[in-house]
């Protein structure tokens, strides 16, 4: 099979990736090991939220939030993206800083941000425990279902003329003369001049294979959710430091993320841990006490790819022509998917993208001599 | 050699049994307070009552593995009214939660005699108040002395309905009727294979007939229509085999049909599963000694596929030797192929009962729309249908986890054991597929829910 450009991994990025293609009539094949939105994309907090984010990140950021509030109109449905606003809670002293010192980063970029000081965090959310003493909160950020939305954007692709096959593990990469050389499992060939690595964990080996080899290692945020209760907590909250996040649906039922599972990404299989799921749920209820004795029904996780400095791996190979990254979102990557896939779009079509993604170059994990290596 | 054994009834029992023979002293869990599994489960204190009329045919059995259990208690590190959440079958550890207390238990070994629950097809009606599943209905006349309803219908197929019906109607509740989705005639075609255990197969005549002699009404190859009521149960109707339109007041309804094997640790524990075609199960796959492809994981009873109490005392004795072979401690070969022996026995009484009281595919397939499908969360069968229409949003789900993630079929706190048969067939129907192409609802722990709690008391 033939295209323009080939998609590796069908996860929100991927599929955003192929919609925004073929939406400006590139032709756009897009391989997926697994179902799409299978792994990270699928199984994450659903959190869709700017606050907190590392700098480099909050153009992509505010990007794709443009795209979020539009959602339903590009593929049909919103994805229960809700606006509920970001709460980001500090619990001493140290963790306060932190908010406080954010507060010039978010008004650099133009992140509307309010702080919220001991005097009236706890008189604006009666709710919150004792440990909590100051927040800052993001209108614009809320969450939506990450079971929704990258098959959402895959069906959109899917009309808009891109192909996307499922199901369909790639066994190996190359490029030669006529461009990139793909093969699957069942020994099918798919060809293009342009190949995008979006492939999450896996992206490391598609990097590797054309001889950029960088340090990601697979994530597996641990994840759990409660019966239903009635709803109180309308912001989506969050930590400083990140050890554990929670928001409640208007239906009820709470998710709670802490901590890392276990995973094998060779299977794939990954499986939530019992003492991280424990620990999680203590850090829960000291943040909200009145969740003490509200019943676990379930917890998950999947396969991210996590970078040493936890910002993705965006933008053109250093090595191989035609070749484009976007993989190693580090575990915060939801958000950014319907983004990057415009991105890389851009970046394909015309050359260039209206963002600054120096910082997400893969050079930076290039040693000393180690820039060149090219296979092709 | 560390052993835990999870569950307490008539498997779990002979392999404890078999392990302290040999001088083992087992990790024993069970959600319940006592031994002798849901089948044999003993009223609290207070409520003691002779054992033939808790148990009637049964009563030499449940007494004589209550005795054993008695027995054992002490020898083993017997942990009551806790739930195993998760395994983690590499590192060979446990969870467990005893009300507030969370522990964790390594082994080397483990026997997973998890037992089964009922199978059930929603029904219209059947999320009111007063319907409950047939082995509800039975734990409620064993442990708490009490019935249903006092003018109940029992519905469903399977060997627990007429036994339930006849165990009602004998301890005084007025049974208004017994609707069997079967027709008599497949029961009669396959009388042949359960002969194979004649004692048995002459238990199920008697049920049947006693109740015919008592008059109840009895009424087979129906099709349920649905459960009347408002803020209870006040009736329900069905079809007759000749299309005819019947019902009957009652106030409370149990129903069933057949048993499904808790099989969620199996799935935590990677076990593979298949669908047995007879039983129209999804069943962890073992040996007939109980191993797994997982080292160190062992099944016995229902919950490696529905065999009854009889199979699952031999089966459970079964693993317990195969525990012991593998960790090459010496066994008694006239004990193993005695147990082999029997096991063998009884597999061809078991398949003809399957084939005598089949699962009703087209009764579930046919869920209407507008019938709630996943009480957890709610969910009508129409809303999962609607997941699988090209026109989706999210596009249409092609397999049943997908369907739940897109529909939330099977996400609630039952975590789609109640649902999931139905969903599957519903799905099967609806795609012209089958449920083993369908695939089965993902197990994730925990296996029920369990509480968030600041700290854990351990």
């Amino acid at each position: 099979m033939k295209a323009d450009v080939l998609v590796l991994g069908g996860g929100g990025a991927g599929c955003s990736a192929a919609l925004h293609l073929a939406q400006r009539g590139a032709r756009v094949v897009l391989l997926e090991r697994g179902l799409v939105g299978g792994q990270a994309s699928g199984v994450n907090y659903g959190g869709v939220r700017q606050q907190g984010r590392h700098p480099a990140e909050l153009p992509i950021a505010r990007r794709s939030r443009e795209i979020w509030g539009r959602m339903k109109a590009l593929v049909g449905t919103d994805a229960e993206f809700t606006v509920t606003g970001h709460l980001k809670l500090a619990r001493n002293e140290a963790e306060e800083a932190d908010l406080v010192a954010y507060l010039d980063t978010a008004k650099e970029y133009r992140l509307p941000l309010r702080f919220i000081g001991r005097n009236s965090i706890h008189r604006e959310y009666p709710w919150l425990g004792p440990a909590v003493v100051a927040g800052s909160f993001a209108p614009e950020d809320g969450a939506a279902n990450p079971r929704l939305l990258a098959p959402a954007l895959a069906r959109a692709a899917r009309e808009a003329g891109a192909v996307l096959l499922e199901n369909t593990k790639v066994v190996s990469q190359t490029r030669d003369v006529d461009g990139f050389l793909l093969v699957s499992e069942a020994g099918d060939e798919f060809r293009a001049p342009v190949l995008l690595n979006m492939a999450g964990f896996w992206g490391g080996a598609v990097a590797e294979a054309f001889g950029e080899p960088v340090p990601v290692s697979p994530l597996s945020p641990n994840m759990m959710v409660t019966e239903p209760v009635p709803y109180f907590i309308e912001p989506n909250l969050g930590v400083v430091g990140g050890n554990v996040y929670l928001r409640q649906i208007p239906r009820g039922n709470i998710i709670v993320g802490g901590g890392d599972g276990e995973s094998d990404p060779a299977t794939p299989w990954s499986r939530p841990l019992a003492e991280v799921s424990i620990e999680a749920m203590g850090h829960a209820v000291r943040l909200v006490p009145s969740l003490a004795g509200v019943q676990v029904i379930r917890s998950w996780t999947g396969i991210d790819g996590e970078m040493p400095d936890r910002i993705p791996v965006i933008g053109p190979s250093g090595t191989t022509p035609g070749l484009f990254h976007a993989f190693g979102f580090s575990g915060h990557g939801f958000q950014l998917g319907p983004a990057i896939g415009a991105i890389m779009t851009e970046l394909v079509l015309d050359g260039r993208a209206d963002v600054p993604l120096e910082a997400f170059a893969i050079s930076r994990f290039a040693g000393p001599g180690d820039g060149g290596g090219a296979k092709a | 050699m560390k052993v835990a054994v999870v569950g307490a009834g008539p498997a779990g029992i002979r392999a404890v049994e078999v392990l302290v023979a040999a001088g083992l002293r087992p990790v024993w869990i069970d959600e319940a307070a006592e031994g002798g599994g849901r089948i044999y489960q003993r009223p609290p204190a207070p409520l003691k009552r002779d054992a033939k009329a808790l148990y009637g045919f049964e009563a030499g059995r449940a007494t004589s593995l209550h005795a054993a259990f008695d027995a054992l208690r002490p020898q083993v590190d017997w942990r009551p009214e806790t739930l195993v959440w998760h395994i983690r079958p590499g590192a060979k550890q446990l969870h467990t939660q005893s009300g507030p207390r969370r522990d964790q238990v390594e082994y080397d070994a483990a026997i997973l005699c998890t037992g089964a629950m009922d199978r059930v097809v929603p029904l219209p009606g059947w999320t009111l108040p007063g319907v409950t599943t047939l082995g509800g209905a039975q734990i409620a006349l064993k442990a708490q002395g009490c019935g249903i309803g006092r003018r109940v219908v029992f519905a469903g197929t399977g060997p627990l309905l007429w036994l339930v019906a006849y165990q009602y109607a004998k301890a005084g509740a007025e049974v208004a009727a017994v609707l069997d989705t079967t027709p008599f005639a497949t029961k009669l075609a396959a009388s042949p294979g359960m002969l194979r255990d004649a004692a048995t197969f002459a238990k199920g005549i008697y049920y049947i007939g006693w109740l015919r002699a008592h008059g109840v009404r009895i009424a087979e190859g129906v099709t349920p229509i649905g459960i009347e009521g408002e803020a209870g149960v006040s009736g329900i109707a069905w079809r007759d085999p000749g299309g005819r339109e019947q019902r009957v007041d009652c106030d409370a309804v149990g129903m069933g049909w057949g048993l499904k094997p808790e099989a969620q640790l199996a799935d935590l524990a990677g076990i593979p599963f298949r669908h047995d075609p007879l039983q129209w199960n999804w069943v962890p796959e073992r040996d007939v000694a109980g191993r797994t492809a997982i080292a160190g994981h062992y099944l016995a009873g229902d919950g490696a596929g529905i065999g009854g109490a009889a199979v699952a005392e031999l089966a459970g004795a079964r693993a317990a030797l195969a525990v012991l072979e593998d960790a090459g401690r010496m066994v008694d070969a006239a004990q193993l192929s005695r147990l082999d022996a029997a096991l063998a026995r009884q597999q061809g009484f078991r398949a003809a009962l399957d084939r005598a009281f089949p699962f009703p595919r087209a009764l579930a397939a046919g869920v209407a729309d507008e019938t709630i499908l996943c009480r957890c969360e709610g969910l009508r069968a129409g809303e999962l249908r609607a997941a699988l229409a090209a026109d989706h949003a999210p596009g249409p789900a092609s397999e049943l986890n997908r369907a739940k993630a897109f529909s939330r079929a099977g996400m609630g706190r039952c975590q789609g054991r109640v649902c999931g048969t139905a969903a599957a067939e519903i799905m099967a129907a609806a795609l012209g597929s089958t449920p083993e192409a369908i695939g089965r609802l993902r197990g994730q722990p925990p296996v029920k829910p369990i509480p968030l709690v600041a700290e854990p008391v351990a």
